[in-house]
């Protein structure tokens, strides 16, 4: 295949950006998307150009570094990651457009590279149960019903790549910081820090200048995980609720 | 309490849904009130005279009507305010647009804050229209509001904006009452259905309600 | 002097490992290990290198006790780290299933799978910390598989007799990092961990023959720093990158390992390289890296290659007469369940007769055919669904009409930093934890026992050891920037990779990692030879030669820079490849993953030559290029006495 693609350029985190036009050709179907920037990047070393820049590391769909908006969508066509996105969703001759994330929350680190670190941040502000190593009861001794450890799961399988903030036009984190508030909050084990869990992960969440949620739905259907839109309506209740619960402390 | 509420996005979000879904009452009330247009004059201007006479003899005259009017009011400004805000912190969290674009998300999400807008002046015309009367064509007569509608609604303008207006209500309640449930964390997976075509259904009627007295007068069916 | 005119030095005598009973021996180092006055924790800094089950355990729990963790990873975030991509599962010696599950029998599966190369006192504290890791994950929150009564399942796992092994659907390695992340999270909120995210270690600093800090890159901006601390641990992970195609992160590498290596730290059992069968085939040559498909598949699988020679027709028209289902053939009571390495060897060798099916003749079938007229496809798609979904993502081939293609490929390295009982390697003040170091699955792992190790030292074992360090080595006078070792290191470093960028060749970093890997794949990859292995030995210092000659680096260092973050970790494979096959010959015997074609039984399996090599080979580095020295570590078996497996 032989493919036009125009490639968010910038410098570094203070530099004007622009698209960059570049052709490549040899593509195989069977190449993923990365596969094929590898393929650009090759060329543009041989030619003494700076290769395009792009977070990318276990390509198994899994780590959720990759983070390419492709032709207008995040993670591109399919639902899936981009390193784990085919060249056979593509046909020759085709032109695609690969930019960053954009999120004032993400600033751009360098092409298509930016930085999301308000994640971990958002993580720090009570993603997490206080269970100090070794004063762990036995693991049978609080049996969790199956469907709260399915609810669980279901929301512990975000990978953080962070396409429901590139996806939301206001470029929110409702459902990443939803799924995480869901996962714990369900589990008997995450049930003493349930309120405040939920008011400093959304207080956390705000600071970091992600926008709000005006329910589009973009979210969810960029979610290369599945994490469903419902989700945020959760976190909103979970909200409600420990607003209540501390107002009344 | 209140503090955490306004100071959070989903806070806000939250006034927004309350406020919304206070304005969504009164809108269903005040198009069952409309539809007595269609019994003729007598019926339309009483019940309007009963409106000033809710509660009484223990409220005044007005009393409850002006209750109403104030509580409106604060939802209208809370409901605005909110979504003033919200949309600022929006615009300002994704300052760069994707050089690739594509049409996102369906048509009544998109236009929620335009609606927005065109719903908000809309208020301030038909309160001067019908209510004070300042901007009304041709002689506003206190206490003849049948007159008065067919008044507004013989006139060209009259019709567009009323239509507009309607048409966008009928769009902003369609994603709003959705979303309000969503906000107060009513939605789930089962409900999810069910939420939706309430919010079409009542979306319809009240489109479908509001334009009939336009659209009488149009045909001559109220005149 | 040439490279494999290695001298042996003096063996290893001491591992720190307590005398007495197996079973008591973990209690009494925890016993006589002294420690840190609690007050006193938080004048102590511990550098932490990488965030994975076992760096991420290590550090959150380090600053629980209340020392103050300074903590890198090269990902952009903690959440990252490799270990997330782990399938398969946790073992722990719980016996929830009462199947005669024991300590006991965890520790003697596990030295029995490392074909008796482990060193039996931290096997069988590994098998005592696995139930204590359950428990702490429950409370952290990990959503493990639950059954309806709410408590947890089980799975037998790797041809396991037990029903051991914990799982979260296919992603437990991803469940169990992240509450790893998650307590490291909270203690950064805490202020008890500095993290430098998208910050690479480059070199280990060491003064007066103590590990005393790093010298790190930030990658974002291309600057240089140094960091110093009282003690460093390693949790950086394999070198399994080595071979360019893995199932390892695209960014996963030997730097902190080998450069530790070079400044002093052991390298022991290099050789020692999981192979897994299971993966989805090669494509082409712009294929960047492998994914490994569960093993549970060959459970329902048949695996069969055309009986002839260089047979092209698709498979549905080979009839059945003209299949060879190798492995049933070779294998009749075992069949298609043989361990990792023997099924991998066996698909190498029909590949290697021309009947490997596929592009290239590199792979061979796995074919449900059987299974789905037997079970039903709706049986088969309960059970292996997603599996057979992310084999059509990447293949776009329906394993439900056609066969699933698979080869193996390098998964996991056994071998890594040597080091003692309380983790620490023969550089004082320097740990190693996880994969990274060599410790506990001798000659090859089982299925299910990477992320028991990588949390059993990061939560357990390493944060009781190291306060027997620091305790005996009290907090001295920061070391200071000034110093002219330190001065020495940065230098190095600063020299290194301005050079990388001064050659300006014509050949690309890739190009050069592309070619070191497929030497290493074919002459010290599934099955090696003495022959094969010289020629290694003789073709990679020409391949060094000629990458420092034709590098092409561009831009600066003063920059985010991925070719050069490339660049710098391939002038460490290149070193690391030697030493790997300088390890594979002078061990002239087969066992677990290391196979010597010049010693097999008469049946082609794998044979140990005990009486010479019951040994962990500790490597010391004498120079780029130079013979090491070798150390001897002998292996005591005491409890677990070393059998010849035979599978046939």
């Amino acid at each position: 295949m032989k493919l036009t693609l125009r490639v968010w350029r910038q410098q570094n985190a203070d530099a004007e950006g622009a698209m960059s036009t570049y052709e490549v050709d040899g593509i195989s179907s069977d190449m993923s998307f990365l596969e094929m920037l590898d393929t650009l990047n090759e060329e543009l070393i041989l030619k003494g150009e700076d290769p395009v820049a792009f977070d990318h590391d276990c390509r198994e769909g899994i780590c959720g570094a990759c983070s390419l908006v492709i032709n207008g969508d995040a993670h591109g066509p399919e639902r899936t990651t981009t390193c784990q996105l085919h060249m056979r969703s593509f046909k020759d001759g085709d032109t695609i457009d690969i930019e960053p994330w954009r999120a004032s929350a993400f600033p751009v680190i360098k092409d298509l590279v930016v930085d999301r670190t308000a994640f971990d941040r958002i993580i720090q502000a009570g993603g997490y149960i206080t269970a100090p190593t070794g004063a762990a009861p036995e693991a049978h001794a609080t049996p969790v019903p199956k469907p709260d450890a399915d609810f669980a799961f279901e929301h512990a399988e975000c990978i953080g790549c962070g396409a429901c903030v590139a996806a939301c036009p206001n470029g929110a984190a409702m459902l990443f910081t939803s799924a995480k508030i869901n996962h714990l909050n369900v589990l008997p084990q995450g049930a003493p820090e349930r309120e405040t869990r939920v008011l400093d992960m959304v207080a956390q969440m705000d600071d970091e200048g992600f926008g709000g949620c005006t329910l589009t739905g973009e979210c969810a259907t960029a979610c290369p995980k599945g994490i469903p839109l419902v989700s945020i309506t959760s976190m909103n209740k979970e909200w409600l609720r420990a607003t209540r619960k501390v107002a009344r402390r | 309490m209140a503090r955490t509420v306004w100071d959070s996005s989903v806070g806000k979000k939250t006034v927004m849904a309350v406020s919304g879904l206070i304005m969504l009452l009164y809108l269903v009330v005040h198009m069952i009130g409309n539809l007595k247009i269609f019994f003729g004059p007598g019926e339309f201007n009483d019940y309007a005279h009963w409106l000033r006479t809710i509660g009484e003899p223990f409220m005044h005259y007005e009393w409850t009507l002006w209750l109403i009017r104030v509580v409106l009011v604060a939802a209208v400004v809370a409901h605005a305010t909110s979504a003033y805000q919200l949309s600022r912190r929006d615009i300002k969290a994704r300052p760069s647009k994707y050089v690739h674009k594509k049409p996102r998300a369906d048509y009544a999400t998109r236009t929620m804050r335009w609606g927005g807008i065109i719903l908000g002046l809309f208020i301030v015309w038909h309160i001067l229209d019908l209510t004070t009367g300042t901007v009304h064509p041709g002689g506003f007569q206190e206490g003849h509001p049948y007159q008065n509608v067919v008044d507004t609604f013989s006139t060209w303008y009259g019709n567009v904006v009323y239509i507009v207006a309607m048409l966008a209500l009928g769009l902003h309640i369609q994603h709003g009452f959705w979303s309000a449930a969503q906000t107060l964390g009513a939605g789930s997976r089962t409900r999810d259905r069910a939420l939706k075509t309430t919010a079409n259904v009542l979306a319809l009627l009240l489109t479908v309600g509001f334009l009939a007295v336009p659209v009488g007068v149009m045909t001559g069916v109220v005149s | 002097m040439t490279y494999t005119d290695y001298e042996t030095g003096e063996p290893v005598l001491d591992t720190k490992a307590p005398s007495g009973p197996v079973n008591e021996r973990w209690d009494k180092r925890r016993f006589e290990a002294k420690l840190v006055n609690p007050a006193n924790r938080r004048k102590h800094t511990v550098i932490v290198v990488g965030t994975g089950l076992a760096g991420g355990a290590a550090g959150a729990t380090l600053a629980e006790q209340g020392y103050h963790v300074v903590q890198f990873c090269y990902q952009d975030s903690p959440r990252r780290a490799h270990s997330i991509a782990a399938q398969g599962g946790i073992n722990a010696a719980k016996n929830y299933r009462n199947d005669g599950d024991s300590v006991h029998r965890l520790f003697y599966d596990t030295v029995k799978g490392g074909d008796f190369r482990a060193r039996e006192s931290n096997v069988h504290r590994l098998a005592q910390i696995s139930v204590e890791i359950i428990d702490q994950c429950v409370a952290q929150g990990v959503p493990f598989a639950r059954e309806y009564g709410g408590l947890l399942d089980t799975r037998s796992f790797g041809g396991v007799q037990v029903s051991r092994t914990f799982y979260a659907r296919g992603q437990t390695g991803q469940q169990l990092l992240l509450g790893a992340y998650q307590a490291l999270s909270r203690q950064i909120a805490a202020g008890n961990v500095e993290m430098h995210p998208r910050t690479e270690m480059l070199d280990l600093i060491v003064i007066d023959g103590r590990a005393r800090g790093i010298v790190a890159r930030d990658l974002i901006t291309g600057r240089i720093d140094t960091y110093f601390a009282d003690a460093v641990v390693l949790a950086s992970g394999g070198y399994g990158n080595v071979f360019y195609l893995s199932t390892n992160a695209m960014n996963s590498n030997a730097t902190a390992i080998w450069r530790a290596h070079r400044r002093g730290a052991y390298f022991a059992n290099p050789c020692f390289t999981q192979i897994h069968p299971t993966c989805i085939p090669r494509t082409g040559d712009h294929q960047s890296k492998l994914t490994l498909m569960s093993e549970s598949l060959r459970n329902d699988g048949r695996i069969w290659v055309p009986k002839a020679k260089g047979d092209t027709r698709p498979a549905s028209r080979i009839p059945e007469d003209e299949r060879d289902y190798y492995l049933e053939r070779i294998y009749p009571s075992f069949g298609n369940l043989v361990p990792r390495d023997i099924a991998s060897r066996a698909a190498k060798n029909v590949c290697d007769e021309g009947r490997g099916v596929g592009p290239g003749g590199q792979g061979v079938y796995l074919d449900f055919a059987d299974a789905i007229q037997r079970m039903g496809r709706g049986a088969v798609e309960a059970k292996y669904g997603n599996l057979f979904d992310m084999y059509q993502r990447i293949t776009d081939e329906d394993p439900y009409e056609v066969p699933m293609r698979i080869y193996p490929a390098v998964h996991y390295t056994m071998g890594g930093l040597w080091v003692d009982y309380d983790l620490q390697t023969t550089v004082p003040g320097l740990f190693a934890i996880g994969e990274a170091n060599f410790s506990d699955h001798g000659a090859n792992r089982l299925g299910a026992s990477a992320l028991m190790q990588g949390l059993a030292d990061g939560y357990f074992v390493l944060p009781a050891t190291i306060n027997d360090y620091l305790a005996r080595n009290p907090h001295q006078e920061s070391a200071t920037a000034g110093h002219p070792a330190v001065q020495e290191v940065l230098a190095e470093t600063e020299d290194r990779l301005n050079l990388l960028l001064s050659v300006d060749g014509d050949r690309t970093p890739d190009s050069f990692h592309r070619e070191v890997g497929e030497l290493m794949w074919e002459f010290c990859g599934m099955a090696r030879t003495d022959a094969g292995l010289r020629k290694a030995l003789e073709r990679i210092p020409q391949i060094r030669e000629e990458f420092w000659r034709r590098i092409k680096v561009p831009g600066t260092g003063e920059e985010f820079n991925q070719s050069l973050e490339k660049a710098n970790r391939i002038v460490d494979y290149l070193e690391l490849a030697e030493l790997m096959c300088l390890d594979a010959l002078h061990r002239s015997e087969s066992c677990g993953g290391h196979f010597r074609e010049e010693s097999q039984t008469p049946d082609g399996e794998a044979a140990r030559r005990d009486d010479e090599f019951t040994y962990a080979a500790a490597w010391e580095f004498t120079g780029t290029g130079r013979a090491p020295a070798l150390h001897k570590e002998d292996l005591v078996f005491e409890y677990v006495h070393p059998t010849q497996r035979s599978y046939a």
